[in-house]
């Protein structure tokens, strides 16, 4: 049997009533899991009902099937918790991929292309080829494979500007005239031209800024995929497309806000390198306070709520299960607890919600920003973990400092915050931290997981 | 006169998107994200129309390259959003412990 074209169609105004209803779903974590099921179900009707029409090479449709199906499933299953990021940085780079794939894969077959199929044509190829070797660099970047400093060479905004004038020009002259052979070399060349600025542009960008870039890289690859859609003249690559391209700019600009950044500077300014240098200035002064596990022990057992603040760090140390442990010790102890939670902690939006709910904290324990500020001042204990400039007050008191601004989760307003940390470098944006300085702050030094089991052994100590 | 009808369909689906996700709580981001990065694997619909009988050489060659990563793509993004969203629980208070 094979299906025309109107009946396909028709098949995939059903998929994409699925998709949105999948991302409707998503807005609560009740109905979310149905939400990306039902999803998947308007992916492979989609796919079904495409592999039923005439004259399809099924051998290689299964053969590339097969074989993607069993990488994807392979990589889905064995990834860490901790290691979201760089797997969703993975997957991203491969859709945008196949988008600048297919585009090249028509083009070679068609190659008398009316001027609109030629523009939509080169503009798919050029995102899918940032999307790419982006993803990829953002990819090596998390994973730790290459360094999650910025990298700054001199010159950088003009090489990339060049290389993004010469992009654009060669662009321009293929939908001029994308007959080959010339227009041919004109397209490769533009497909080269991409995947080089995919790379110097991610390349600047620090390992803390990492939520902006995978949201953004997120849109791109929508785009990419909408852009395809019009090459193939294909409604649901554009719908479908053109929903992932909203959500992530939506992503984007709830992680700038987050930082009090515009796009731009989070992706022209090495935000890392830049304020080092401006911040030798007068530091916050004053003494800072050691604590001990005994001490942080007798804290937390005489609190009547206490709100856990994880940063990186906690992903880092792999401390999500024993942070759990210690939350369930309290709560048995007759104490509130609540994890408060920043937007742009992590390296990726919603990164420590996933770590503490992968260690079966309930989610609505899990705290935004905005909720837990405005009662903050009656809450007894802070225990801040592998955070660092998301809760530093300077954002808030210091008008000079160049975080001055970005909304914190206020931790220096509880009565008590116990710091745990490594030492006393500074975070990401190199900035000193006054909180550390604060009256009713204790540093508790050493690495998170460590020091959380050992808390935990005060606790089993004095209840055995 | 499909160029017209492909954009218009293009805008709109910009707005829905929108209006759609705008209400997605910051606790799901990572879910949503890789959720909507598997839908953007709808690449492959328009790859697999792409593998026709008819076609040889390099064009089925990059179309089939595009299969397997769009592929990738679909069936990673959406089991690993399926299992981080199997995560996600609400505790029944009171009765544990």
């Amino acid at each position: 049997m094979s299906l025309g074209q109107v009946e396909i169609n028709f098949a995939y105004v059903v998929s994409t009533a699925l998709f949105i209803f999948g991302l409707k779903m998503l807005s609560s974590p009740a109905t979310a899991r149905r939400g990306n099921m039902l999803s998947g179900v308007g992916m492979l009707l989609a796919i079904v009902v495409t592999l039923l029409a005439a004259g399809i090479a099924y051998h290689w449709v299964f053969l590339g099937i097969l074989v993607g199906s069993v990488a994807g499933l392979i990589g889905a299953y064995r990834v860490k918790m901790t290691a979201m990021p760089e797997m969703v940085a993975l997957f991203n780079g491969f859709g945008g991929l196949a988008s600048m794939l297919l585009s090249w894969s028509e083009y070679h077959q068609v190659q008398q292309l009316s001027t609109f199929i030629a523009l939509v044509t080169v503009l798919s190829v050029f995102i899918g080829s940032i999307t790419f070797t982006g993803s990829m660099v953002a990819w090596g970047k998390l994973s730790g494979k290459i360094s999650q400093k910025p990298v700054i060479f001199q010159g950088q905004h003009l090489i990339n500007a060049a290389a993004f004038a010469l992009a654009l020009l060669a662009a321009l002259f293929f939908i001029l005239s994308p007959a080959p052979p010339l227009g041919y070399l004109v397209f490769l060349a533009v497909l080269l031209v991409a995947l080089a600025i995919g790379v110097t542009s991610t390349i600047p960008i620090g390992g803390a800024d990492m939520p902006v870039v995978i949201s953004l890289l997120n849109s791109y690859s929508g785009l990419a995929a909408c852009a395809a859609g019009f090459v193939v003249s294909n409604n649901i690559l554009i719908v479908a497309g053109a929903l992932v391209g909203a959500s992530g700019i939506i992503l984007t600009r709830i992680m700038c806000k987050a930082m009090n950044r515009s796009l731009a500077n989070v992706l022209f300014s090495g935000f890392g390198k830049a304020i080092a240098k401006d911040a030798g200035g007068e530091g916050p002064k004053g003494e800072v306070r050691p604590a001990s596990a005994e001490d942080v022990f007798y804290i937390l057992e005489a609190a009547d709520s206490v709100a856990f603040v994880p940063g990186y760090g906690l992903a880092v140390a792999q401390a999500q299960h024993v942070v759990r442990e210690l939350g369930d010790i309290l709560e048995a102890n007759g104490t509130e607890v609540a994890y408060a939670i920043h937007p742009v902690a992590g390296r990726m939006p919603g990164h420590m919600n996933v770590l503490l709910a992968e260690a079966n904290v309930s989610y609505d324990q899990l705290v935004e920003m905005d909720d837990i500020n405005p009662r903050m001042d009656s809450v007894d204990v802070c225990v801040v973990i592998g955070a660092n400039d998301v809760v530093n007050p300077a954002a808030v008191h210091e008008q000079g400092s160049p975080i001055y601004g970005m909304p914190i989760i206020e931790t220096y307003r509880a009565k008590t915050v116990i710091v745990m940390k490594r030492s006393m470098n500074p975070g990401f944006a190199g900035i000193e931290n006054a909180l550390f300085y604060e009256e009713n702050t204790r540093m508790f030094f050493g690495d998170a997981k460590a020091s959380i089991q050992a808390l935990i052994a005060e606790f089993k100590s004095v209840n055995a | 006169m499909t160029a017209v009808f492909l954009t218009f369909i293009f805008v709109l689906s910009i707005f829905l998107g929108f209006e759609v996700i705008s209400k997605v709580p910051s606790t799901l981001h990572t879910p949503l994200m890789s959720g909507s990065n598997a839908i953007s694997g709808i690449t492959l619909i328009g790859a697999l129309a792409s593998l026709q009988t008819s076609y040889h050489g390099l064009t089925v060659f990059l179309a089939f390259l595009a299969v397997v990563f769009a592929t990738i793509n679909v069936t990673g993004g959406y089991a690993v959003t399926d299992r981080m969203l199997a995560m996600f629980k609400k505790k029944d208070r009171g009765d544990a412990a």
